[in-house]
């Protein structure tokens, strides 16, 4: 995978409105075939950073670079959105066609032999789940329905890269599970996935790489595994002898929590090795958890705002 | 050629939201009042005798001038409401977001709107006068001069403004470009007038302002040309006094063919405009 140019690269990305910074600086790399993940608070620089990628918006300073074509070359970087599908977090599709003209539209727009057309379009809304209601006009759609359809307009082409600013925004559970298989079908065919969300649970679920981003900068950018550290375990564990307590001292914090023993800042590698200990101590094992720190702790500590407790 | 997309789409939008329907539909019926009212003046009597052949075409040829010129101002107010939110719009809802990621330009995009509504208005000029000269052919057999000239004049009218509309979409919302071209229309058309009347009175501070105001946005200058090619000889003829070019349903002259020429010159530069405005906004 470290041969291949990375799908996404930014370099001191930077857009500036009058005397408001919307991105400070973003520097990052997104390797081709990732499902990325771009975290943040509301007004953290997400939609600017998207849209500077797409070209619809010019950046103040640096460079990015989108399937190797520089944003600043306008006629390198037009060609190369023939290979990028986008639903916009602001998606309206013509409300006087049907969803199956919409995308015809696009798959003009996009430059698609018209032979495929069909064949893509029936793709699209079957992969949506629009088929049955494809030859019905935009106008009569629920804004579930809309998300559905920009997520198929996204989908045209097989793009290389699929870039979705909060794709279940308007979406009951069923549509965000929907959307989370497309995202995973979307990476089974090679395609990467830039995921603008605040829905820290969609990310958790189908990200292989996760940058966190506030203030217009990116404060932490890394594997799932990476961001998250398994620091604690609960174990409910019966017939514990007297002072148990104090051998399992070597391993972290244990602290008791009726039948439930927890014991932090336990590394990951160490929990086997705790529950032996337990077992020599006359401890009967029922059930081992270990705990992740979720996404939501690390992103507020991040944020420096007061996480929920982790444990 | 991605411009043509846009134009379709343009076009199709017209047809699917009745407004060409419903324009159609009104067109049709003042064409039926007024093909009524043209097929009245035969029967006009002057001490109990009918009017003659000529008098009758001369009234035609009146009539039909103030008729048309209801149509010219329908199309302009048309063109307008329909140009003036057709970018603006859609940046606004959100719809550009989608196409403007696709690999397309923004001066294909400005261009592609421009020649959809191109389509528009000169299948309306075209079509509502076409009709209307048919009808009044049909009924007192009265062909003005030059029925072509005056259909591409009011064809040329229509897509100046459509054009100015389309440029203020780029950057204002749809009501207040709207409000600006409509002015800017009205303004155009008393300056005819007020040059008009400096010609008569020989001052030629008031004569500038009239041709700034022409220059500066010539549907007044292309409305005087439409009515040219429909007054017959004998009113060219006779009404040849100094006053008679502020009267805005009387044209003393054809429009002179550096004005033409500058009305093409006009076209290309604000459109020039709109695609370089465009390509500068961020949606």
């Amino acid at each position: 995978m470290e041969s291949v140019a990375p799908a996404i690269r930014t370099d001191e990305l930077a857009k500036r409105y009058r005397r408001i910074t919307a991105l400070a600086g973003l520097t990052m790399s997104i390797p081709t075939g990732d499902v990325f993940g771009f975290l943040g608070p509301n007004g953290a620089g997400k939609t600017t950073a998207v849209k500077l990628l797409l070209g619809l918006a010019r950046p103040s300073s640096g460079e990015a670079w989108v399937l190797g074509a520089p944003i600043s070359d306008r006629s390198a970087h037009r060609h190369a959105r023939r290979g990028i599908g986008y639903l916009p977090e602001l998606f309206r599709y013509q409300h006087w066609l049907s969803a199956r003209e919409v995308l015809r539209v696009h798959c003009e727009l996009i430059g698609l032999d018209r032979a495929v057309w069909d064949a893509e379009i029936k793709d699209a809304v079957g992969i949506v789940g629009l088929a049955e209601r494809a030859d019905d006009r935009v106008g009569g759609y629920s804004k579930g329905m809309q998300q559905r359809l920009g997520l198929g307009v996204a989908l045209l082409g097989r793009p290389a890269l699929v870039l979705l600013d909060e794709p279940t925004s308007a979406l009951d559970p069923v549509g965000r599970h929907d959307v989370r298989e497309v995202i995973r079908e979307l990476k089974g065919r090679g395609t990467t996935v830039f995921l603008n969300s605040h829905l820290l649970t969609e990310v958790e679920q189908v990200c292989d790489r996760v940058a966190i981003v506030d203030k217009g900068r990116v404060i932490q950018v890394g594997t799932l595994a990476e961001l998250l550290v398994t620091d604690s375990v609960r174990i409910r564990a019966t017939g514990l002898e007297n002072g148990a307590h104090d051998a399992l001292r070597a391993f972290g914090d244990p602290q008791s929590e009726g039948d439930w023993l927890v014991v932090r800042g336990v590394a990951a590698d160490r929990v086997p090795d705790l529950v032996k200990a337990i077992v020599d101590r006359g401890g009967r094992i029922h059930a081992v958890e270990p705990r992740h720190e979720s996404l939501e702790d690390r992103f507020l500590s991040l944020l420096e705002k007061p996480g929920k407790g982790n444990t | 050629m991605r411009a043509l997309v846009i134009a379709r789409l343009v076009i199709r939008e017209g047809a699917r939201r009745r407004l060409l329907l419903a324009l159609l539909v009104l067109t049709l019926i003042v064409i039926a009042l007024t093909g009524w009212g043209f097929s009245r003046i035969p029967g006009i009597t002057q001490r109990g005798a009918p009017l003659p052949d000529t008098q009758v075409k001369l009234i035609a040829s009146q009539l039909l001038i103030l008729t048309m010129f209801m149509f010219s101002f329908v199309l302009a107010m048309a063109a307008v409401f329909v140009a003036a939110p057709q970018i603006s719009g859609e940046v606004e809802s959100g719809t550009a977001l989608a196409i403007l990621s696709r690999p397309i330009g923004r001066t294909e995009y400005v261009i592609g709107k421009w020649l959809g509504l191109t389509a528009l208005v000169a299948t309306y000029a075209g079509g509502a006068g076409a009709i209307e000269l048919g009808v009044v052919n049909a009924v007192v057999g009265y062909i003005p001069p030059e029925p072509m000239a005056f259909i591409a004049f009011a064809i040329a009218e229509g897509l100046v403004i459509m054009t100015l509309a389309l440029m203020l979409s780029t950057r204002l919302s749809g009501m207040v470009g709207g409000v600006i071209a409509l002015v800017l229309f009205g303004i155009a058309w008393i300056g005819g007038i007020v040059g008009g009347i400096g010609a008569a009175f020989d001052n030629a501070t008031i004569t500038h302002v009239g041709t700034a105001t022409k220059l500066i946005l010539p549907t007044d200058g292309l409305w005087r040309g439409a009515v040219y090619a429909l007054e017959p000889q004998v009113i060219t003829a006779v009404g040849q006094g100094p006053a008679a070019a502020a009267n805005p349903f009387f044209a003393t002259a054809p429009a002179p063919l550096p004005f033409e020429l500058y009305v093409v010159g006009w076209v290309a530069l604000v459109l020039g405009l709109a695609v370089l405005s465009f390509r500068a906004r961020e949606p």
